[in-house]
């Protein structure tokens, strides 16, 4: 199995959560693709260090492991505090700042 | 227990500790400070959390001096992770700076009774309670309801200082970091704190929450893209850091898709934080959504630390395939000053006219960055020393006209201004002068010095652009001075609130900065040109 079918499938992901991103409305769900995308990295940075024979790639995945964890805290609380003010959490709703 | 013995023992990397002394000040001292929160009576915290800050920016301020005095090579140290050259000193002055003048900002209790910030639990259970009302904003009545006495100023919640100083740390790191990986992490060391940061509003919640979740949802989104435009380029160069990425972009076997594919990956995630052209669709929201000390914060310190990673991944690690990217650029460039110059024309609001603005500006400093020749670095860095006081100051003025539901950030409530109060008006003045850059002021000579860079290196039409787009931009700024000095007072209008210590000190600072850049800019010049990247 040549390692190119590794590459292909997380660049599939990676696009499969750019496109959530974008036509989803719910901000968990927005989130959650958001996630995919980030593992869809840590697949080709495992994948390109089994190509380029080293760890570097193995351990970067890692880092951004924590990363992710660190957003979801983060994203979580201020997708609750909009949530509990709104009732909601779809971000067609969140409509007040324009011109 | 045999592979114990086996394992070769790690070499633990030298680490120079006085280089990056500023660092392990401010990131050292954050924690410290989430441990004041956790532990001192809630009444206390203010005072200790607000010394605690100035002393943390003081001391890392007095670190890089000493460090700096000492006139330094360019050094990288933590196993080649941070490079501590005098670019890297430049920002991380800059950002000290721009930091203290943010924090007074931000500790000031005099514009806001009790500061402009979430007041502590009880009161915020009586803003949950009417926030099923759709109104932009929640009455003060409501507010006040939670309090024991209506005479008892509410006090804020200070959490928003530890967040300030891990976002500095982040932001420092990210001026200094060397190779991808670190860059990324500080990328979202400084981001996190960003996003709660805006959502803590004490008037106008909902406006405040919208504005933290809609940048927090594209903020995470563009560091997607950042992080795999990392591992494409890991994949074309087998390494992570800079300089060894410019070796390898001549010598790498694999394919040049995955060497552009991850630039400009890459470049998206930078420039959606530096709010550059076609991706700066959350500036105007976070801007005006955000408690405006937060947005001096980050319109100021966000801006520094976003260009000083885009000039040290140009520069050091892909300084020498530019033929291959620099087309691409100069179109984000020109979208850039485009949108900044003509949207900003038809704002009705003055935090969102100052975003536009800041979004024309990141295409002026956008040319500085593609320039590759020391000129090109020095004019930059000036640029955002400039640039940063200059907005930090405006942002301060603007917190200070307000009516009954808070600031009156709606164009129309300036009209007459300088009739109320001849001193605004004429900081004001003085500083929307400095952003269009008329000489006399930072703003000039900023946007001289990145031109001359620009056309030095072969960019002439570029500049041409850039000159038209700066004169579109200047007429919105004259607008605002029109207004404030040719148009009747409405009979309600904003009283323009007389500032505190904290505010004024943060307003005189970013006029005093903006008015000496103007007058004798050589000193900075010359600290801005002390020398290049390492690597």
């Amino acid at each position: 199995m040549t390692p190119t079918y590794y590459l292909l499938l997380s660049a599939l992901l990676f696009s499969i959560g750019a496109v959530g991103v974008l036509v989803r409305r719910n901000a968990i769900v927005v989130f959650m693709c958001i996630e995919l995308m980030l593992n869809a990295v840590n697949l080709t940075l495992v994948t390109f260090a089994r190509i380029n024979g080293q760890l570097d790639g193995q351990v970067m995945a890692f880092f951004v492991m924590v990363v992710a964890a660190a957003e979801v805290v983060v994203g979580l609380a201020i997708i609750m505090s909009i949530f509990r003010t709104r009732r909601t959490a779809s971000v067609d709703d969140a409509n007040l700042l324009k011109y | 227990m045999s592979f114990i013995a086996q394992a070769v023992p790690l070499e633990v990397p030298p680490i120079d500790y006085g280089a990056i002394a500023p660092l392990l000040i401010v990131l050292g001292m954050a924690c410290i400070s989430v441990l004041v929160e956790a532990f001192l009576p809630r009444h206390q915290r203010w005072p200790v959390q607000v010394a605690l800050t100035l002393v943390t920016l003081v001391g890392a301020g007095l670190a890089l001096g000493l460090y700096a005095g000492t006139g330094p090579d360019g050094i990288t140290t933590l196993a080649d992770a941070v490079a501590v050259d005098p670019p890297t000193l430049f920002l991380w002055g800059t950002l000290l700076a721009l930091a203290l003048g943010s924090v007074l900002l931000i500790a000031d209790r005099s514009v806001e009774p009790g500061g402009a910030f979430l007041a502590s639990a009880e009161s915020r259970a009586a803003v949950v309670g009417v926030g099923g009302s759709r109104a932009g904003g929640v009455g003060r009545s409501a507010e006040e309801r939670g309090y024991g006495s209506p005479d008892q100023a509410p006090t804020m919640q200070t959490e928003v200082f530890p967040f300030t100083l891990f976002a500095l740390g982040g932001m420092m790191t990210f001026v200094a970091a060397n190779d991808l990986l670190t860059m990324f992490i500080a990328l979202e060391v400084l981001s996190l704190p960003l996003y709660l940061m805006c959502g803590l509003a004490r008037r106008r919640r909902l406006l405040s929450q919208e504005a933290a979740v809609k940048y927090f949802l594209l903020g995470a989104f563009a560091s997607a893209f950042f992080l795999y435009g990392l591992a494409l380029i890991y994949g074309y160069a087998g390494t992570i850091r800079f300089p060894e990425i410019a070796d390898s972009v001549v010598a790498s076997p694999m394919s040049d898709a995955l060497l552009l594919g991850g630039l400009a990956l890459l470049v998206v995630g930078l420039m959606f934080k530096g709010s550059v052209g076609p991706f700066h669709t959350w500036t105007p929201d976070v801007y005006q959504g955000a408690p405006t000390p937060v947005t001096a914060f980050m319109a100021a310190c966000t801006k520094v630390a976003a260009f000083g990673g885009i000039l040290r991944v140009l520069h050091v690690a892909f300084g020498d395939s530019r033929w291959e990217w620099r087309g691409v650029l100069w179109a984000v460039a020109i979208a850039s000053m485009a949108i900044g110059a003509v949207i900003g024309l038809t704002q009705t609001d003055v935090k969102r006219m100052v975003a536009y603005s800041s979004v024309a500006h990141a295409g002026f400093l956008l040319i500085g960055a593609m320039s590759i020749t020391e000129q090109g670095v020095s004019g930059t860095l000036f640029y955002l020393l400039a640039y940063g006081f200059t907005t930090l100051a405006v942002f301060g003025v603007i917190s200070l006209v307000r009516d009954a539901d808070g600031e009156a950030t709606h164009l129309s409530r300036w009209a007459g201004l300088a009739k109320r109060s001849p001193v605004l008006a004429a900081v004001m003045t003085f500083l929307l002068l400095a952003l269009a850059g008329i000489p006399l002021t930072s703003g000039f000579t900023a946007k001289f010095a990145v031109f001359a860079a620009a056309l030095e290196d072969g960019m002439a039409p570029l500049v041409v652009i850039a000159l038209v787009a700066s004169a579109v931009a200047a007429f919105f700024y004259i607008r605002v001075i029109v207004l404030m000095y040719f148009s009747e007072p409405a009979e309600d209008g904003p009283a323009v609130t007389v500032p505190g210590a904290f505010t004024t000190a943060a307003i005189t600072l970013g006029v005093l900065i903006t008015l000496v850049l103007g007058i004798v800019p050589t000193l900075a010049l010359g600290w801005a040109g002390a020398g290049g990247f390492v690597g």
